[in-house]
């Protein structure tokens, strides 16, 4: 696996050879609060870049996951569906949102290090 | 309009608080643990909720007082006891809800709790029924707080002894440091507890002893989640100025006499309403999975006619499901029909469900 990888609607990625394994981050699940919905794809969708590919909701409110990279879904989490709350617990491990096969490794490239990542949260607090 | 903070502001603050603009106020939505546990917290220990941002409206005078009030509201008052409380409201002449509210006979005359967002208006459309002599009073000294769930009596009842006597809907003044204090025996959480009228310069005290006994603050979106599950209606979105007390399924709110005798506003329209039954009438509305039908979602039938709309849903901690309210043709709203929610665009099961979703627990 190699170093996770962050977007600015924080998701992370990690890839491991051309397949990708997506989810949203700590601070996500931190603004969302409590969270009591999941809806992930199907294995065989294509997805784009910055494109909606999942739904989480929290009490509050439903928001959209977008996929931080393009490509066809391989697997979705269906663990933290049946397991909404999980996501709460594990963001960043178990409780993953999806897998895809991807086209181009630059979209990966291009998303931020940890480091980055957590100064552009701080730098926009919401 | 400025935005406006009742008298907890900074403590709400010092507790964590997120803050959120509500009806004019910056009233906290949710503290640090999070709405799923407030809203657990409340029914099984006790939690205490701000409801300061509410109208309480004091209102003074002779027998003609209760005329002028039996004009604008469906409620007996005439009958109504001393410290006895009526949940009911202020219709407009199509028989629409201006507002929900809950009515207490006093000494001297009634107190009435506004919603914060109508409660201007609401004065305004009371007091034209009012007399000359009539006294009136929205008072802004004044905070309120609902201490709610299983413990609550425990706990008050130690601070204020003499709370535990207190009926279902029944109020009474009480002495707290010298200074008096009107309590009821009422909540919106389907939980026993107490609304407690209280000026602003001893609430903090109050706080402070209530979070000694581990009574936890609770925000707004917790609120929300414990009156849906309750099946209690949320004005500005179960209810509004043109959906009538028969359509809102809360006929049981108007006086058995007042549906006999009338005299006020909109009888005609509801005792038409009441004989003949209407179109669409709220219902409770449970999805068959984990999808939750907020606000707006469109109900169909099964055979895809669009038959009404979703006006309150949320996930409910307590029934661990989600949880909806919203209006359908009335030969839709038998328990048990299955229905289909419109949700991004995909159609998804449920049912018209029984009100409440989780049991009350009141003392009566």
């Amino acid at each position: 696996m190699s170093e996770k990888k962050f977007s600015k609607k924080h998701e992370w990625v990690s890839l491991d050879g051309d397949v990708a394994t997506v989810g949203i981050t700590k601070h996500a699940t931190e603004m969302l609060g409590d969270i009591v919905f999941v809806e992930v794809p199907d294995a065989g969708k294509a997805v784009e870049k910055e494109g909606q590919a999942a739904v989480v909701e929290s009490t509050k409110a439903a928001s959209d996951v977008y996929s931080p990279i393009s490509g066809e879904i391989t697997e979705g989490n269906k663990a933290i569906a049946d397991d909404p709350g999980s996501v709460n617990t594990d963001p960043e491990g178990a409780s993953w949102f999806f897998k895809l096969k991807i086209k181009d490794k630059g979209e990966y490239d291009s998303l931020m290090s940890k480091d980055e990542y957590d100064k552009f949260c701080k730098e926009n607090p919401s | 309009m400025e935005v406006q903070k009742t008298a907890l502001y900074n403590y709400h603050k010092n507790l964590g608080a997120k803050f959120v603009p509500f009806a004019g106020y910056e009233m906290p939505i949710q503290y640090k643990d999070g709405i799923v546990k407030e809203h657990i917290s409340t029914r099984t220990h006790a939690g205490f909720f701000d409801v300061s941002h509410m109208g309480q409206f004091f209102l003074e005078g002779d027998e003609t007082l209760i005329e002028s009030l039996e004009k604008i509201i469906p409620a007996d008052l005439k009958n109504l006891k001393i410290n006895h409380s009526k949940y009911s409201f202020l219709l407009n002449n199509e028989g629409g809800i201006i507002d929900d509210l809950i009515i207490t006979r006093t000494e001297k005359g009634f107190c009435i709790i506004l919603n914060a967002a109508c409660k201007e208006n609401d004065i305004k459309q009371i007091s034209q029924f009012l007399k000359k002599h009539h006294k009136h009073l929205l008072n802004n000294n004044l905070s309120l707080i609902a201490l709610q769930g299983p413990k609550s009596v425990e706990i008050l009842e130690k601070l204020i002894p003499g709370v535990a006597n207190l009926k279902f809907m029944t109020g009474n003044n009480f002495d707290y440091e010298g200074e008096n204090l009107y309590v009821t025996r009422s909540g919106y959480t389907g939980e026993d507890g107490f609304e407690i009228s209280i000026s602003n310069t001893k609430v903090e005290k109050l706080i402070d002893y209530l979070i000694s006994n581990e009574v936890k603050p609770i925000g707004l979106g917790a609120r929300d989640t414990l009156r849906l599950e309750a099946g209690l209606c949320l004005y500005g979105h179960d209810l509004n100025e043109k959906i009538n007390p028969v359509e809102a399924n809360l006929k049981w709110a108007i006086a058995k006499k007042r549906k006999e005798v009338g005299g006020f506003n909109g009888w005609e329209k509801i005792k038409n309403l009441l004989a003949n039954g209407s179109e669409k009438i709220r219902v409770g509305i449970k999805p068959d999975g984990k999808v939750i039908a907020r606000e707006n979602t469109k109900i169909f039938s099964l055979d895809n006619n669009e038959i009404g709309f979703v006006t309150s849903g949320t996930f409910g901690p307590s029934v661990n499901a989600p949880v909806a309210m919203g209006y359908v043709k009335s030969e839709f709203s038998e328990v048990g029909t299955s229905i289909q929610l419109e949700v991004r665009g995909k159609k998804y099961g449920g049912k018209i469900s029984e009100l409440p979703f989780y049991k009350k627990s009141y003392v009566k």
